[in-house]
């Protein structure tokens, strides 16, 4: 997959939402397509609580149906945060994405302020990918638990699993 | 409530689960109560994660979806369609018209099989054995169905010297694994159409069966009328959807609004509650079985002929975009994410799962309420944690 080239909308200049995004929130939105038959845009990291408020406030995206992460081993930024978006009233989804690289500094904010939905989804990522969410009320592991090592969807963490102890019962030792 | 019985003004922790007869699964909840009154709950899932997505990145489309059929025991079509879906949407594969009802027909009478599971149980939580006993023998009807629609397919695996009979059943009773990306895997046998016929045209009567001694019932209202209120601003907010987010009086149901398979060629009625409490949440969830039921009915009459798979050398194509797609489950939006990097595994694929969602709002509907209404309050969501844990 090659990256989204910065400034453009490509395939989505005449969707009427695209086009009043860019107008409202300028270079928070990187570029715009159409993925999959969905609206597909690529944010500013730093900006996608604001983008998302902006999208429930004013355009009625009032449902957060899933928040996601991928991993594009060998990528920089190696990982991505999906947000797919539900406007009940106008009948469509939204596609939003975020670089996101390991490590505080590349926290990204969370949207949990924005939609509730958002706290275990975000857990989730966090626990399967290693991404930080800044402002995430806690940010706990959530399938597996805390003091495992690793982040299980990780490209490079191994099908086999790891040796956590589990087998003798050593890793859940409160 | 000022009662010193229910009220003491003194908080302590108390662990429920992660075993408890009341959950069907492996869940644990942190509670923090005062006297009888629950005053946070903090529900700890993960139990029985098996790292599915990471299994399903590490195989071909095609060879998935036995994966699927995992994700819920009880209504196994509504992850097997949402997979199959979105790896047809992905491939640009179209599906025949005929598979498209075969497979309306399928998770109809699986979110019928799977609303009465949950009736039975629920209502046995509560207290009410007779219509467990009712709805686990209805229930029984269908998976006979779902099993004989496999018949045929599993006879060639069947020794020959079993006893007459027994080698009709198929076994898989709650796994339907007949539903595939571009239709379905076979043509149900003979005789099969006619059966499901027969059940969906006594269904009605027999639901009343079931449900009948509830709904008006005034030990039953008085154990849910009120309990569990969800607005339907926090429904949205929690990303509850199916049923529970019905019952609190928003019409949203994906059947209707992005018509998938044969749901834009059948009528059916969207039931919707009011209150959005647990009474609410058993109203509409019985009449969408009735719902469901009329749905099986237009899709037996209108059954189109023809092939039910389609060509499938599109899935040796090599998909570099994504999708999502999502579809109405029993328990509501069930949805996959799919990322294609132009190899033959997907590079992701993610499982929005309703019960998920919906675990993260038990602690919103628990909060205020008395211990002793927990279960009704777990029963009332209709979760299902292998799905949540995937």
């Amino acid at each position: 997959m090659s990256g989204p080239e910065p400034q453009a909308l490509e395939g989505a200049a005449e969707d009427p939402l695209a086009v009043a995004l860019r107008e409202e929130l300028g270079e928070a939105i990187e570029s715009a397509r159409i993925l999959g038959g969905d609206l597909t845009l690529q944010v500013r990291r730093e900006a996608i609580a604001e983008v998302c408020a902006a999208l429930k406030g004013k355009h009625g995206f009032t449902y957060l149906v899933d928040l996601c992460g991928v991993d594009f081993l060998g990528r920089e930024p190696r990982f991505e945060v999906v947000y797919h978006l539900c406007s009940p009233a106008a009948n469509r989804r939204v596609r939003l994405k975020v670089a996101a690289g390991e490590g505080e500094a590349a926290a990204v904010p969370s949207v949990t302020g924005v939609w509730r939905a958002a706290n275990w989804p975000e857990r989730e990522v966090w626990d399967l990918y290693g991404v930080r969410f800044a402002g995430h009320p806690d940010l706990t592991r959530i399938l597996l638990w805390e003091g495992f090592n690793g982040h299980p969807l990780r490209k490079d963490f191994p099908i086999e699993g790891i040796d956590t102890g589990a087998a003798a019962g050593e890793d859940r030792k409160a | 409530m000022s009662d010193p019985l229910l009220q003491r003004g003194e908080e302590i922790e108390l662990g429920f689960g992660p075993r408890h007869p009341a959950i069907r699964g492996v869940l644990r909840l942190n509670l923090r109560v005062d006297g009888d009154r629950i005053v946070d709950c903090r529900p700890v899932i993960g139990h029985v994660h098996r790292g599915i997505e990471k299994l399903l990145e590490r195989q071909p489309y095609a060879d998935n979806l036995p994966h699927t059929d995992r994700l819920d025991f009880a209504s196994a079509a509504a992850a097997n369609l949402a997979y199959a879906g979105a790896v047809e949407k992905l491939l640009g594969i179209v599906v025949p018209p005929r598979a498209r009802y075969l497979r309306t027909i399928l998770a109809e009478l699986q979110r019928i099989a799977s609303h009465l599971l949950w009736l039975g149980t629920h209502a046995a939580d509560l207290g009410a054995m007779p219509p467990f006993f009712a709805a686990l023998g209805e229930r029984d009807g269908v998976l006979e169905l779902c099993e004989r629609y496999l018949e045929d397919y599993f006879e060639s695996d069947v020794e020959a010297d079993v006893e007459p009979g027994a080698g009709q059943d198929a076994g898989a009773r709650l796994r339907l694994d007949g539903i595939r990306p571009g239709g379905l895997s076979h043509d149900p046998p003979a005789g099969w159409v006619e059966r499901c016929r027969e059940f969906v045209e006594s269904f009605p009567a027999r639901l009343d069966g079931c449900a009948g001694p509830l709904t008006e019932n005034r030990l039953w209202k008085k154990r849910t009328v009120g309990l569990g209120v969800l607005s339907p601003e926090a429904a949205v907010d929690l990303g509850v959807t199916g049923p529970a987010l019905r019952a609190s009086g928003i019409a949203w149901d994906l059947r209707k609004a992005l018509p998938y398979e044969a749901y834009g060629e059948v009528d059916f009625d969207v039931p919707v509650g009011r209150n959005g409490d647990t009474y609410d949440r058993y109203l509409v969830r019985v009449e969408e079985m009735r719902q469901a039921n009329r749905i099986v009915a237009q899709c037996l009459d209108g059954l189109p002929d023809g092939p039910v798979l389609a060509e499938l050398s599109a899935l040796d194509a090599e998909a570099q975009t994504e999708i999502y797609h999502g579809i109405e489950g029993p328990r509501g939006e069930i949805g996959f994410y799919l990322v294609g990097d132009g190899t033959a595994n997907p590079c992701r694929c993610h499982l929005r799962a309703p019960s998920f969602a919906h675990l993260q709002a038990l602690s919103e509907l628990c909060r205020g309420e008395l211990v002793g209404d927990l279960v009704a309050l777990i029963g009332t969501l209709d979760i299902a944690l292998e799905e949540a844990d995937r």
